[in-house]
């Protein structure tokens, strides 16, 4: 090859460049919005105890009486390493949530694995038969499941598959000690339930993009040539909507962080929406600070691959102007 | 002085408008109005409707079954849970309602503000948005919570303050339409302000991609605080309101009881009849009659 830098490369990492630097404002939004505020946590956080001697000890052991952005330069560095610090119960933050994260992790991309290829098909099918009455019953019912809330949805399939027909267990809760296959078994239920709160946004937001598509030129053309539906939709419609689809892809997975936060409520799964409850409720500032950190990486992520394949499946955005 | 040609007086001709919009509207959009106006009516007559009220303990009876006393049985602390969904219509419309508008205000305003500025101080807005924007909704509202505490003020103010970013966002896009357009140039041309041409030339062509998105958003926003009382981190006992309803209930649902299902329902309907109205506001909007 020669020794030029390749634009397709050079724009992907001018992507991921772009992506580390909105991870690095987020975190001063994060960790700025929960530092510079009036009051002070030890007080808080000590009740009665907070006697000025208890409130100068407890600030010292975290930290608190520095200044701001040296705190911030010192959280970023541990979040980094991947340590986040120590959480107002004295216990390190990546104790409490490590192990939780994996079992988000998995829960979310058992969902993503399977909703991103069923989603596109559903779309695609929608988008094929526009009109007709199988696209009018996939369409209505998602605008019917966009509105439901993640609860209802859960509860719903809970109530029908746990409790009336005693299939699956109504709790999710794994341990350390069950084996894979058991873990799987008491994950079918919060997949379930997730799989339906994403999938109507994505079929939506596809049927939509290969829509927007359909109604340009080639396709017309492609028509006027002869080409039996299906061809134009496969060959001609799919291969430019690839772009919007990743994107809206991308942005529906992000439902998939309000919906996993809701759920593992719901199924008492142990994962990282529900120790962010928890520090919710026992304003916890640390762990909170690494939860959302870690929520926004995501989203933040999943909005960086979408962005590299639509610049990958679109060979006009290499000549920008 | 000669009389003009008689132009019908413009009030009724808008109304006329509307009443013909409104005759063509599809099924699910009627569909969509008729159970929007049953909710209000039951939220603003909730004293009058509900037959206990809405904190009193009737029943000595935790989770009582339903009777013909208490339609729905009762909660776990005796109450009737007829009389808290009938309030809890009032508590959970009204707050999502005012925190809808006062976020399409604070956005739509430093929308078409930021569109008609431009240079530095538009930059700097819509950064400072895409900022508040790259951090998933749900996640910033619950590390704010966290630290100001849930109270319905504080409540309303920070899911505001998010979905003005949404609002921010379409206003603005929709500002620069419109604002590169000839009438906005001869308006400016003649000297009028910045605050004038907003309000009479932007606002006008604008309205109706807001009307959809103000529906749009009412529903997220109706979703967002049911899912954070469900939580226990929104509106807080023992104010009556639908997501909490279901999560205090919950352990019904364990015993195949489908009362805690009832709020949750109830929420599901009310979004569903909204999303249904916006569905059809969009597509006249745009002129697509998709549907058809």
């Amino acid at each position: 090859m020669t020794g030029k830098p390749n634009p397709l490369f050079s724009m992907i990492l001018g992507r991921i460049g772009l992506g580390l630097v909105s991870i690095l404002i987020v975190s001063l939004v994060i960790f700025s919005t929960v530092s510079l505020l009036p009051g002070s946590y030890a007080a808080a956080i000590l009740g009665q105890n907070a006697t000025p001697e208890a409130v100068a000890a407890f600030e010292e052991r975290l930290g608190l009486d520095q200044p701001w952005f040296w705190r911030y330069l010192q959280w970023l560095g541990s979040a980094v390493r991947g340590e986040f610090g120590l959480s107002f119960s004295g216990r390190p933050v990546i104790d409490i949530i490590g192990p939780r994260l994996v079992n988000t992790v998995l829960l979310a991309s058992i969902t993503a694995v399977i909703a991103v290829p069923l989603a596109v098909t559903l779309g695609i099918i929608c988008a094929r038969y526009r009109g007709r009455p199988i696209d009018r019953l996939i369409s209505t019912s998602s605008l019917a499941a966009i509105s439901f809330p993640e609860f209802f949805i859960a509860y719903v399939l809970m109530m029908i598959l746990a409790v009336q027909l005693q299939l699956l267990p109504s709790m999710a809760g794994i341990r350390d000690g069950m084996s894979f296959g058991e873990q799987l078994y008491r994950m079918i239920l919060p997949v379930l339930t997730l799989l339906m709160v994403i999938l109507a946004h994505m079929v939506r937001n596809t049927r939509a993009a290969i829509l927007s598509v359909m109604s340009s030129a080639y396709v017309e053309m492609a028509r006027l040539k002869g080409e039996s539906e299906d061809r134009v939709i496969m060959y001609h419609a799919l291969p430019n909507a690839i772009g919007p689809i990743a994107s809206v892809v991308a942005l529906n997975l992000a439902y998939l962080i309000a919906g996993v936060v809701v759920i593992e409520v719901v199924f008492v799964y142990p994962g990282v929406g529900q120790s962010m409850i928890d520090a919710v409720r026992n304003r916890d500032v640390p762990v909170i600070q690494a939860c959302a950190l870690i929520f926004a990486t995501a989203y933040i992520g999943f909005n960086l691959i979408a962005d590299v394949i639509s610049i990958v499946s679109n060979p006009r955005l290499l000549h920008p102007r | 002085m000669e009389k003009s040609i008689d132009l019908p007086p413009p009030r009724i001709g808008r109304f006329r408008h509307i009443v013909n919009l409104l005759r063509t509207a599809p099924r699910t959009a009627k569909f969509g109005m008729v159970i929007v106006g049953l909710y209000a009516f039951v939220a603003i007559f909730a004293p009058w409707l509900a037959p206990y009220g809405e904190a009193e303990t009737v029943s000595r009876i935790p989770f009582d079954g339903w009777s013909s006393d208490h339609l729905l049985g009762t909660d776990r602390l005796g109450r009737d849970f007829l009389s808290r969904l009938i309030y809890g219509a009032r508590n959970s419309i009204s707050i999502a309602l005012i925190t809808t508008l006062i976020s399409c205000t604070i956005g739509c305003m430093t929308g078409v503000f930021s569109a008609l500025v431009g240079g530095i101080v538009d930059q700097v807005i819509s950064r400072f948005v895409d900022a508040i924007m790259s951090v998933p909704d749900l996640i910033f509202i619950l590390m704010v919570l966290s630290i100001f505490g849930s109270s319905i003020p504080n409540l309303i103010m920070i899911i505001a303050l998010l979905t003005s970013t949404r609002f921010f966002r379409i206003s603005r896009a929709a500002a620069l339409n419109v604002g590169s357009l000839d009438f906005v140039e001869a308006a400016r041309v003649r000297g009028e302000g910045l605050v004038w041409i907003s309000v009479n030339e932007i606002f006008p062509n604008i309205l109706p991609l807001i009307l959809s998105e103000l529906g749009m958003r009412f529903c997220f926003i109706f979703l967002s605080i049911a899912a954070l009382s469900f939580l226990g981190v929104g509106i807080q006992p023992p104010a009556a309101e639908w997501g909490s309803m279901v999560r205090e209930n919950a352990a019904l649902i364990n015993m195949g009881d489908i009362t805690p299902l009832i709020p949750a329902a109830a929420i599901a309907l009310l979004t569903i009849s909204v999303n249904f109205i916006v569905d059809w506001l969009l597509n006249t909007a745009s002129g697509l009659t998709d549907e058809n």
